[in-house]
């Protein structure tokens, strides 16, 4: 498995990071290895194995449609970096 | 009294012979005097702890029926959200995050008037294996301070090594409780995934976080776990079974006992020091009257790659709300909403973080997602599967916590992989869900505490920790302290 | 459209809101247009350690919906997690489902202009709402604002297949929705408030003259809000798509698939260039929450509880009541609850052509001057059903009923009472009417002689005046035969 730099770069916008020159340089090869050491899970057999995502068999749960107590406003604000009046303020999105 | 266990504790408490303020003031003195070497604490709050303590000792001078934990200090791994007070996760990202609500095991010890005596350090969101990942300060290993405590939880069991808190809470997504407890020569259990609520547990990857508990000794571990364990509505991964007393029952040995010991964990890299150890563990099994046997986990030797795809592909995903919109920090600079998000992130997280960001959105995306993290979902199923067959045959799996003692603060910041494979044998229990102790059960010639891992089938706890206590009652590792 | 020269393929999106109470993930109110930012906790905002636990009732209307849209329903379902970054999507990333949607292969028959014509529908899933960002248009650096009320609403996606061959069509697939969601209470599908949303997959197959058909690349209409903007973007966008063909001769598959917004002032879809990463949405399934198994005795306790959907009800009307399909229709479109009402008018009056007539004529242009449902309209059943039953038996004719009607309305008597109180006696007595007759004979000499002159006409004067002296309220052929009998005497 060859990760390139430019791959590196990719999927750091899809995780909306910014990496300096430095840290994509650092970190490249360090996810190459892990890749690398990762890949090892190509040797098992695992045909017809069902995907394991819950480690418990729990199914079915559920609760009730009966109102709780929402947040007053402040407090729903309260740690917002950038409170505009009784909304979150963001930079503007474009469409 | 700061060498009491806290099953010690509470019996003075409840004759009347100590008061929780004094306890609660011994600890702070501790913390004073031990802490700004040890630095497992992020926030200690002296005023507010007395404070409680205080009104614990109010209820029983009123005469009001004593709660569990009446008056026992919690060290709190500062990734359990605690309604008004910062709960940073040892990230600049939320350094100034106040959460408006408390984590379930919060609220539980508040219900049992235990005292919260403070914060500890962490690997930022809980993703490391030495503490040296948090954005604030690192730990040290209390009993050699230029040596890791093990991580992610190594602010909590280095409190509870250094005699800074009789009690702590932790969490363990890969061994974050176990490893860090073998590090620094307590107790460490990591409940089945499901026996304790995670509500308010900062998720790093939801389907391996459990919160487990740190103490002295196994009674001690017994007494917090029944108090934090049990159904919760606020979690639809909280199993509803009834939660038996652990503490009643801890002394009772289990016989006859069926000890398993996969081959697995005695593979290379493997420390001499730490394969001694154990197997002279296995030894007081025996002649406890257990019958040791060798089995097979065919799939252990996978379990650090499954884990690093699987954790970190969770992680990329919980970790995205971290934006600088609606909490957190934001960057100063921008220009737009795109560069907010990235130069946020940037900022906000540390290395290790970005890394396993980074790792998990390469396995989840597309034309990558089907050979990396699907591929480990079904290689999980066979780890899972492979414990099921051993539990069959066998009460426990006994074997090494940690391939090696802590190692030394700095030694493995440049080789993440090499970190990672420090997790070999804590792992597997997460991805397959089940409980694990560690305990301690020698030293190396260096004078490092060795942990002993104690694995048990899905809500088999009980069983766990008598095996657990059935050792530790045969030999006094536990019994000893760092020198300060 | 036979006269356009390509035929048009689309699949709708839909978006339902669910009738919940409550959000579907958390206890916030999903009540529409409160104040911002008022119904939001720490669960719908994200906050870090808080989970999802998922409403009972939601799975249950979402389980009726695929049910009425003839789906099948999953044994086994999931919830997944799609990534993607949003100011009003606070964890950035949806709950939706992915592979296992818990229903699939269902289909909704609509009327067109010739056979009633099946659409398919690949997947109902269920998942949550986003919030609403605000674009302020003179903010500077500052210019979005995030409101998270919305986040967390339960919202069902419903993706026909591409059965689609019209504006029209869509527009009629759209309607034929909103009536079956309404009618089973699992929406109430207003489109201004956004509880009913749409997104159109529009491309256009062109005749070549080799006989070939050439298809265009498919655009994604994204957020039509209206089914006035429904149609108008189809019927624009394809016209848009067949003048591009023809400059760029551009073909399915030759170019990416493209989203496009529409701009309801200009009256044009605007293609928005979208970046690939934008489908790349890592799907996961979420571990914060458990898989869903449904069994059989669920599936019947939802079934029961689904009652008559419209296709059934228009074709019942149909059949039972001796209705023109037209009249069906319009019924069905009022509801179940006007249904019934008719229903209950025809029984009662034994009449279902006249309940019909009124039903669809006078009643329902009240309901629709007043905005009022058929719960809110002041004459029940059993007083309509009196009224057609005093017109028929009496002879009250249909100027004198409207007034009884309106009387009715206004005052909510019976029928019999508001006809007391406009003074309409009844004359149903023949003696009574012979006397009438021969007092308006005597009235009348000038027409009496014309009628014997032969001037068969010169009866009409008399019926009139024979009316005029009853106020409508004798019934004509009884009126008619009395007066010819009785000039024919004289």
């Amino acid at each position: 498995m060859s990760l390139t730099a430019d791959d590196v770069r990719w999927v750091a916008h899809l995780a909306r990071l910014e990496l300096s020159e430095a840290e994509l340089a650092a970190m490249t090869p360090q996810l190459a290895a892990i890749l690398d050491y990762v890949g090892q899970l190509q040797q098992v057999d695992t045909n017809g194995v069902e995907p394991l995502a819950h480690p418990l068999p729990i199914h079915n749960v559920f609760r009730e449609d009966e109102l709780q107590a929402s947040l007053p406003v402040a407090a729903a604000l309260a740690n917002a970096p950038d409170r505009q009046g009784d909304f979150y303020g963001v930079p503007a999105v474009f469409e | 009294m700061s060498e009491f266990t806290a099953t010690q504790l509470l019996g003075q408490f409840k004759k009347g012979d100590i008061t929780a303020e004094a306890v609660a003031r011994e600890y702070l003195q501790a913390i004073r005097e031990r802490d700004p070497a040890v630095r497992a604490f992020l926030h200690v709050d002296e005023a507010a702890a007395i404070e409680q303590a205080c009104r614990v000792d109010q209820k029983r001078q009123r005469g009001e029926a004593l709660r569990p934990l009446a008056g026992l200090p919690v060290a709190i791994k500062d990734v359990l959200c605690t309604a008004g007070h910062p709960t940073t996760c040892g990230s600049k990202m939320l350094q100034n995050f106040i959460p408006p609500y408390d984590a379930h095991v919060i609220t539980r010890l508040k219900q049992a008037d235990a005292i919260l005596i403070g914060r500890t350090n962490l690997d930022e969101f809980a993703m490391g294996s030495s503490t040296e990942n948090s954005a604030f300060h690192v730990t040290h290993n209390p009993w050699d301070l230029e040596r890791i405590p093990g991580g992610s939880s190594g602010g909590s069991a280095a409190a509870v090594a250094a005699g800074e808190a009789p009690l702590a809470l932790g969490t363990d997504t890969g061994g974050s409780v176990r490893q860090p407890a073998a590090h620094c020569g307590v107790v460490g259990v990591k409940p089945t995934y499901g026996r304790v609520s995670r509500f308010g547990l900062v998720a790093f990857a939801s389907s391996l976080d459990q919160v487990g508990v740190f103490a002295r000794s196994v009674s001690d571990a017994a007494l917090l776990l029944e108090t934090i364990a049990g159904h919760d509505s606020r979690d639809s991964t909280s199993v509803d079974q009834p939660v038996p007393p652990y503490s009643k029952t801890v002394d009772q040995p289990i016989r006859p006992l069926t000890v398993g010991v996969a081959k697995e964990h005695f593979a290379a890299g493997l420390d001499a020091e730490v394969e001694q150890a154990v197997r002279a563990a296995l030894d007081v099994y025996r002649q406890l009257g257990a019958n040791v046997k060798e089995i097979s986990l065919p799939h252990s030797p996978y379990a650090v790659a499954v884990y690093y795809l699987v954790a970190t592909a969770e992680a990329s995903s919980n970790l995205a709300r971290y934006d600088g919109v609606h909490f957190g920090y934001r960057a100063k600079e921008y220009t737009d909403l795109g560069s907010m998000y990235c130069r946020t992130r940037g900022a906000g997280f540390g290395p290790e973080v970005k890394r396993r960001i980074m790792l998990g959105t390469y396995a989840l995306s597309s034309g990558y997602k089907d050979a990396y993290y699907t591929k480990a979902l079904q290689v999980r199923r066979l780890i899972k599967n492979d414990f099921d067959r051993a539990f069959a045959a066998c009460d426990v799996l006994i074997g090494p916590t940690s391939p090696t003692a802590a190692f030394k603060i700095g030694e493995k910041s440049d080789n993440p992989l090499a970190m990672y494979l420090s997790d070999i044998y804590t792992i597997s229990a997460n991805l397959a869900g089940i409980p694990a102790a560690s305990i301690p059960c020698g030293f190396t010639k260096m004078n490092l505490p060795i942990g002993l891992q104690i694995q048990a089938p899905p809500f088999a706890e009980e069983k766990m920790l008598r095996v657990a206590r059935m050792y530790e009652a045969a030999t006094d590792w536990h019994q000893r302290r760092p020198k300060r | 459209m036979p006269d356009l020269p390509y035929r048009t393929v689309i699949g709708l999106e839909v978006h339902v809101q669910l009738l919940t109470r409550t959000k579907l993930f958390c206890g916030c109110s999903t009540k529409f247009g409160l104040p911002p930012n008022s119904a939001t906790c720490p669960v719908c905002i994200g906050m870090p350690g808080v989970l999802p636990v998922m409403n009972r009732k939601a799975f249950d209307l979402a389980l009726k919906a695929a049910l009425a849209l003839n789906c099948e329903i999953a044994s086994f379902t999931k919830w997944d997690r799609k990534n993607y970054y949003y100011p009003d999507l606070p964890k950035n990333y949806q709950i939706s489902q992915y592979d296992l949607p818990f229903s699939h292969d269902g289909g909704l028959t609509i009327k067109t202009d010739a056979e009633p014509k099946r659409i398919r529908i690949i997947r109902v899933h269920l998942e949550e709402d986003a919030g609403k960002s605000l674009h302020d248009e003179h903010g500077g650096g500052h210019d979005s604002r995030v409101d998270l009320n919305r986040a967390g609403t339960p919202l069902l996606e419903i993706v026909s297949h591409p059965d689609l061959a019209s504006a029209e069509e869509a527009k009629a697939y759209l309607e034929e929705i909103r009536l079956l969601l309404r009618e089973i209470e699992v929406s109430d599908c207003e489109m201004q408030e956004g509880s009913l949303r749409c997104d159109a997959n529009v491309n256009i197959h062109i005749a070549q003259t080799d006989g070939s058909l050439a298809a265009t690349p498919i655009v994604e209409i994204k957020n039509l809000n209206s089914f006035r903007a429904v149609e108008r973007a189809i019927r624009y966008e394809a016209q848009r798509q067949y003048e591009e063909f023809q400059r760029t001769g551009k073909r399915l598959g030759e170019a990416p698939k493209a989203t496009a917004g529409w701009d309801e002032n200009r009256g044009v879809t605007v293609i928005q260039r979208r970046k690939e990463e934008a489908s790349d949405y890592r799907y996961f399934p979420d571990p914060d929450l458990v898989p869903v198994q449904v069994d059989a005795a669920w599936l019947e306790r939802v079934r029961g509880d689904l009652g008559e959907l419209p296709a059934v009800l228009r074709v019942r009307l149909q059949e039972q009541h001796g209705l023109t399909e037209y009249d069906a229709g319009v019924i069905t479109q009022q509801g179940r609850a006007f249904a019934a009402y008719f229903e209950q008018v025809a029984r009662d009056s034994g009449d279902a052509k006249e309940a019909s007539n009124w039903l669809t004529n006078q009643v329902l242009q009240r309901l629709n001057e007043r905005k009022i449902t058929i719960r809110d309209f002041p004459i029940p059943a059993a007083g309509l059903a009196g009224l057609i039953r005093h017109k028929k038996e009496s002879g009250l004719n249909a100027q004198r009923a409207r007034e009884v009607y309106v009387r009715m309305l206004e005052t909510g008597a019976s029928a019999e009472q508001a006809i007391n109180d406009l003074g309409f006696k009844v004359v149903a007595d023949e003696g009574q009417l012979v006397e009438i007759v021969r007092r308006a004979l005597a009235a009348n000499p000038k027409a009496v002689a014309d009628f014997r002159k032969g001037k068969v006409k010169a009866a009409d004067a008399i019926k009139g005046a024979v009316m005029r002296e009853t106020k409508g309220l004798a019934k004509m052929e009884v009126v008619q035969r009395i007066v010819m009998e009785e000039l024919q005497k004289a």
